[in-house]
């Protein structure tokens, strides 16, 4: 009887600590990789089935609710801009002169073409409030230990249900993401790579999201430039800025 | 009267060719009007007919949310089915479904589409929903129409993936496979949507219990005009869309009938203009004999008319045959009628009505009568004597 109230005692007191490591873990991520704001230009290359496109943007972002993005080319896109404020998403189309708000239905369409929707981005509560994780194995990719946490959604209005993230054990940056439907089938699998340091923090500047349900080889996602913390002008998160 | 037809008459058939010509045109016009009319009446009632046992049945309640020309509601408009109407559906006069939104992936690409749940037992539309309920163990059984079937290049038996939201937001998904492609003349029930069984999209959707739309049997409305939560929807409401398109319809072919009608009408006027002007003699005489300038002028007025007259007997000949094997083989029209986004068959048969026919009748005998008139009020203005004398006027 003493040996099995011990095992029982030894196997709660582990998934607390395991709980508890996820949790901190998450904690540290998310310190890591967000900052107060973030000045940044990216490529982003979208591998369709037929043919790849390459598009250039600079974003600006204060905390995870303020985002301003406007796309730099190719000339066909060039001047398309995007507001995110809070759970808004407005979007300026300089052919047509007019800023439509996506939402509803349009939220689920991709962005661009690439392998990310709108409603990918429109989440920005912190996953420890949304999720609860446990540690549930290590691994290694590329040569970098990595924790593998599962989240599994303690709230109702969460868009997966579970996720899986591969977690950098020295850099506290994650290398891999899985998002997965209630159901259990994996939507959409994310790959961080070039980790870098910039201004004291580690941050993967490639990012390689595949929708498991789409053809194609995946959009690749690459950060060319990257400030932290900068003094970005309020007037630019206004529906104003989209159209100047 | 009786004089001025019999007279009449014998003036028409003594002009021969002229007269047949004429004849033949205008019974030309009372046969393609009635068909054109009766192709506008057919459309209509297969139109109404096809929504009914397609998509409306005898009325519906919807969810007072519920808007179907704003795909951004469709995410609140569901709630729990009515206590009162559960009887009714029980014995199958009502039946709710479900609609919300998803993703399909056929073969790698992505297409928002609608997700109706509709009860595979129903029988109020004619819905292929028995096919819901083929057993798949690893995917949802699901139907889709023709042209949703073409836009997404899918066939039956193919398997895709269907993504969508529960009522909470979370993404889910899963197989589904086509167990059958319906082909309706109702483009609402087919673009862009496929259909699942209710109970399926209940346990999905996390909304046991719940629907959007409640439909009923045509003829059995359950009275219920105020239910709380629910919007009353009347057949009539619910197509008087196609009444609308029907009356715009009639006004664009109204052009088509002027134009029959002014060629056929041009004719008479030319003969009548002609008549006066040739038998100015006849005209003395008939004043002579002691004819009012009246009664000329109505002789040559019932001479012009008697051409419709004549020309709706000619008509009945060829006419009621043509129109009888257009009643019965339908009209096909030359072009795909299912990107019309329209209630609209590839077939058309015409409906006829003794009102449409004697309207047809007497809207060309009038138009006849005045065309036939105007000319005949020179004979008014005539000298006799000089008519006598065949002096041209």
């Amino acid at each position: 009887m003493k040996r099995i109230l011990l095992i029982i005692t030894t196997l709660l007191f582990t998934v607390f600590v395991s709980s508890q490591n996820a949790d901190d873990i998450l904690k540290k991520v998310e310190s890591n990789i967000s900052s107060d704001n973030r000045i940044f230009e990216s490529t982003m290359i979208i591998n369709g089935a037929r043919s790849s496109r390459t598009i250039t943007s600079k974003s600006y972002v204060v905390g995870d609710k303020q985002s301003f993005t406007e796309y730099l080319s190719p000339a066909r896109e060039k001047g398309t801009k995007m507001l995110k404020l809070e759970n808004q998403l407005w979007i300026y189309s300089p052919s047509t002169d007019r800023i439509i708000q996506i939402a509803g239905h349009m939220l689920r369409q991709s962005v661009m073409g690439s392998d990310l929707s709108y409603e990918d981005m429109m989440d920005d509560r912190k996953l420890t409030d949304i999720y609860s994780s446990k540690v549930t194995g290590n691994d290694n990719i590329e040569g970098r230990e990595t924790w593998i946490l599962e989240l599994t959604a303690k709230v109702t209005d969460v868009a997966y249900q579970t996720r899986k993230m591969w977690i950098d054990t020295e850099r506290y940056v994650p290398l891999r993401e899985e998002l997965f439907a209630k159901s259990g089938q994996m939507l959409k699998r994310t790959t961080m790579s070039e980790v870098e340091n910039i201004n004291g923090r580690w941050f993967p500047t490639k990012i390689v999201y595949k929708d498991l349900m789409k053809q194609g080889g995946g959009t690749e996602f690459k950060i060319t430039q990257v400030q932290f913390n900068q003094k970005i002008p309020d007037h630019i998160f206004t529906k104003a800025s989209l159209k100047q | 009267m009786k004089i001025a037809i019999k007279l009449a008459y014998r003036n028409l058939i003594g002009a021969g060719l002229r007269t047949w010509l004429n004849v033949i045109v205008l019974s030309f016009s009372f046969v393609v009007i009635i068909w054109m009319r009766g192709i506008i009446n057919g459309w209509n009632r297969q139109a109404k007919d096809d929504m009914t046992a397609w998509e409306i049945g005898g009325g519906q309640y919807w969810h007072e949310k519920y808007d179907p020309f704003d795909p951004f509601t469709l995410s609140e408009s569901h709630a729990p089915v009515p206590e009162e109407l559960i009887p009714i559906i029980n014995r199958g006069e009502m039946e709710p479904y479900l609609i919300s939104q998803g993703t399909l992936y056929p073969r790698g690409r992505m297409q928002t589409i609608i997700v109706k749940g509709i009860n595979p037992k129903q029988d109020i539309f004619l819905l292929p929903s028995q096919k819901l309920d083929t057993l798949i163990t690893d995917a949802i059984p699901a139907v889709t129409g023709s042209i949703m079937a073409r836009n997404l290049n899918i066939t039956r038996g193919d398997r895709m993936m269907l993504q969508w939201r529960d009522a909470g937001g979370t993404f889910d998904a899963t197989d589904i496979v086509i167990t059958e492609i319906f082909s309706a003349n109702v483009p609402n029930v087919d673009q862009g949507q496929i259909y699942i069984s209710l109970e399926n999209l209940q346990k999905m959707m996390n909304l046991p219990g719940e629907a959007t739309i409640i439909t009923y049997r045509d003829g059995h409305s359950p009275g219920l005009t105020e239910l709380d939560g629910w919007n009353h929807k009347t057949k009539q409401e619910l197509t008087s869309s196609v009444d609308e398109l029907i009356k715009v319809k009639s006004v664009g072919t109204s052009v088509m009938y002027v134009i029959l009608l002014l060629l056929a009408m041009l004719g008479i006027f030319d003969t009548q203009v002609l008549s006066i002007f040739r038998r100015q003699k006849e005209i003395g005489t008939y004043i002579a004999l002691g004819y009012t300038r009246r009664q000329v002028v109505g002789l040559f007025t019932v001479e012009g008319t008697m051409n419709a007259v004549l020309a709706a007997i000619v008509g009945a000949f060829y006419g009621i045959p043509f129109l009888a094997l257009q009643a019965k083989t339908g009209w096909t029209m030359p072009m795909d009628t299912s990107d019309f986004g329209m209630a609209i068959a590839q077939t058309l048969y015409p409906a006829y009505s003794a009102g449409l026919v004697i309207m047809t009748v007497i809207v060309i005998m009038f138009t006849t009568m005045i065309v036939s008139y105007w000319p005949s009020r020179r004979i008014a203005r005539m000298n006799p004597t000089e008519a006598l004398r065949g002096k041209i006027q």
